[in-house]
């Protein structure tokens, strides 16, 4: 449906969007996801013909889009990331006027609008001037410019951008619906609308591609980890030493809880290992109650911190335990055990750090990974 | 096209830009038709039209600066160039439709001569000849107008550039041209700077300065080669050149009852390169 090859778009020495490749297959919802500056909008903006590449290629059902841009337009509905809006017009002119730049049929023209009002709920607007309108109409009614027609593919930057967390929902519920006949395609640097909505996520950081897949496999993507978060009472000593007998643990950290006599430990082991049941036996066995325990998977937002961060991608790792760190900085005590430990020294006693020399010990570690 | 051509003419025909234009025209031919023909009984038109021609310098930058400055400025822009229309098509609609709204006041002064007929003779072939080119001066600053509106977002600079511009081109450019010297040294000269310009607009484009200075180099030889082998060729080429850009001495022509066939040609020359000029500076930004 849509294949992008090899886009590179360069503003003098700035490179926005470098050697970015994917398909699009139809009838699903496709998220951008990426912070601000990531390339999104450039994306966008090539894809639908409004500026042109520096290098690489947009087919659009099967359409070059600066060889045969009019073919290629008709099959593409844009809502950018500002509504392209004429302020003097009303709502009714300016979608008239967009029906007829798509070339829409004289007689299709007015059911078509109709639909489109009746779906982005225009209705009570439509006979007002544009620049009177409240902001979230004014985004719906780029939105219903968008739709209008009903193309194969629609683009949307941004498209709950300044609306009421209520529109918000009624946008995201209209987009689900448009997707069962078309193909969307929208961006967001929002993680919870991209999750809650997209049947696919492509993460955009510094204008390359770092992530795509479902919302569900991204998420297990992580470091291909799962994790626990257990709370054990005993003593600190002897949680860690009971925790190195037990196989399949890659990282454990151990903090001080709220509980009392009592600390948090938190345990990454590899994918599809299931360590809860050896968890609970061992340290039963040695009378150490886990009043607490948790399966959590990673939530999106750690997979985009994680891919999207400043680190090149072999620095991940470290960026990602200094990450840890940082979160746990408000409570006195915290220990790190990185997996590498671990793996490698496993008989040794573990090293022990304060958290202002943690992030020593993890530069040191990673001395030893290399 | 058409999309473009009636949303372009509803706004300036909803709004006080087309009325002002309008009537700023009527205003001011109204008032020297009344001075010369109606009091002093002066029986050609052509003399009120050629009194009048420094109002483009006035309205037809009222027109045409916010014709693709304000798209550029406000991001609509964005909906035109994501449409299934070319950027040809959406500049001639705008084109067109600036065009209808001018034809407005020609319209209206087609009707002086008629009225001028009660009180005696009036030449009518010379009086509509003369508004024919009163109507192809008005077009061509029309499409200088609306190219200079492509080349930036800001309407004052749009508006300020085109007044420059076509004050230029009206009045300045006999005066300057005498100015310079008729003999082929000076022309050797000046066409020397001209052949250095394009060279660095050419370096300012491609980014190789081998291709520009060869490019300029060749220029020069034949320039120079020129110069030596028979410099009467060189006489009088930069007045010539100038010429080019007098959109008013091919207005005169019209004035004096000639239909002249080489303003008429000029005319739809100038307004062609301009509109062409438009559309790639729109598709030159896109690249950039």
């Amino acid at each position: 449906m849509i294949e992008v090859k090899n886009l590179v778009k360069r503003y003098g020495d700035h490179t926005a969007v470098d050697n970015l490749s994917f398909t699009v297959e139809k009838g699903q919802i496709y998220g951008f996801l990426g912070p601000n500056g990531a390339g999104k909008t450039t994306t966008m903006n090539i894809m639908t013909g409004y500026i042109a590449s520096t290098e690489g290629e947009v087919l659009i059902n099967g359409h070059n889009i600066l060889e045969e841009p009019e073919e290629a337009k008709k099959c593409i509905g844009y809502l950018p990331e500002l509504p392209p809006l004429y302020m003097d017009m009303t709502v009714m002119e300016y979608l008239t006027f967009a029906a007829e730049l798509k070339g829409i049929p004289k007689e299709k023209r007015e059911q078509m609008m109709n639909e489109a009002i009746q779906i982005t709920k225009i209705k009570d607007v439509k006979h007002r001037l544009i620049k009177n309108i409240s902001k979230g109409y004014k985004q719906r009614v780029g939105l219903s410019q968008a739709i209008l027609g009903f193309p194969e593919i629609i683009i949307l930057d941004e498209p709950t951008v300044g609306l009421d967390p209520k529109q918000i929902i009624e946008i995201r519920d209209l987009i689900k619906d448009l997707a069962k006949k078309h193909t969307v395609i929208l961006s967001s640097h929002i993680l919870s609308e991209v999750s809650a909505v997209c049947d696919y996520v492509m993460i955009i950081a510094h204008g390359k591609l770092v992530a795509s897949d479902t919302p569900e496999n991204l998420s297990k993507l992580m470091l291909s980890a799962n994790s626990l978060e257990l709370t054990i009472r005993g003593s600190k000593e002897k949680i860690k030493s009971t925790l190195k007998k037990i196989p399949g643990i890659k990282v454990a950290e151990i903090h001080n809880s709220t509980e009392k006599d009592a600390f948090d430990v938190l345990i990454k082991t590899g994918q599809d290992v299931d360590i809860r049941e050896e968890l609970f036996y061992t340290f039963a066995k040695v009378q150490y109650p886990i009043i607490q325990m948790k399966l959590s998977n990673m939530s999106l937002e750690d997979v985009f911190l994680e891919l999207t961060g400043e680190a090149a991608p072999q620095e991940r790792k470290k960026q990602n335990i200094l990450f840890r760190i940082r979160k746990s900085a408000g409570k006195k005590e915290t220990e790190v055990i990185p997996d590498v430990i671990l793996e490698y020294e496993a008989s040794e006693e573990v090293i022990e750090k304060s958290d202002e020399k943690a992030a020593e010990s993890v530069g040191k570690e990673k001395g030893e990974d290399e | 096209m058409i999309a473009i051509y009636k949303k372009e003419l509803r706004t300036y025909l909803t709004s006080m830009i087309g009325y002002v234009f309008i009537a700023f025209i009527l205003v001011i031919i109204g008032i020297f038709f009344t001075a010369y023909n109606l009091q002093y009984g002066y029986p050609l038109f052509a003399y009120t039209l050629s009194s009048v021609t420094i109002i483009f310098l006035i309205t037809v930058p009222l027109l045409t600066m916010r014709i693709i400055a304000e798209e550029t400025k406000q991001k609509t822009d964005q909906l035109l160039y994501t449409a299934p229309v070319s950027v040809g098509k959406i500049i001639l609609g705008k084109y067109l439709a600036l065009l209808t709204v001018f034809l407005i006041p020609i319209f209206i002064i087609c009707l002086y001569p008629l009225i001028l007929a009660q009180f005696g003779t009036v030449a009518f072939a010379g009086s509509y000849t003369a508004i024919l080119g009163f109507f192809l001066l008005g077009s061509a600053d029309i499409a200088i107008g609306m190219f200079i509106s492509s080349i930036t977002e800001s309407q004052i600079i749009a508006a300020v550039l085109t007044v420059g511009v076509l004050y230029i081109c009206t009045y300045m450019m006999s005066g300057i041209s005498s100015l310079v010297p008729a003999t082929a040294i000076a022309s050797l000269l000046v066409f020397t700077g001209i052949i250095l310009i394009i060279g660095f607009i050419i370096y300012y484009l491609l980014h190789n300065a081998v291709i520009a200075a060869l490019i300029a180099a060749i220029c020069e030889t034949a320039l120079i080669i020129v110069y030596f082998v028979k410099s009467s060729v060189l006489e009088g080429a930069v007045q010539n050149l100038m010429g080019v850009f007098d959109i008013h001495t091919h207005f005169n022509n019209f004035l004096n009852d000639i239909l002249d066939l080489n303003g008429l040609v000029y005319f739809i020359s100038v307004i062609v390169f301009f509109l062409y000029m438009a559309i790639q500076t729109i598709q030159k930004r896109r690249w950039s």
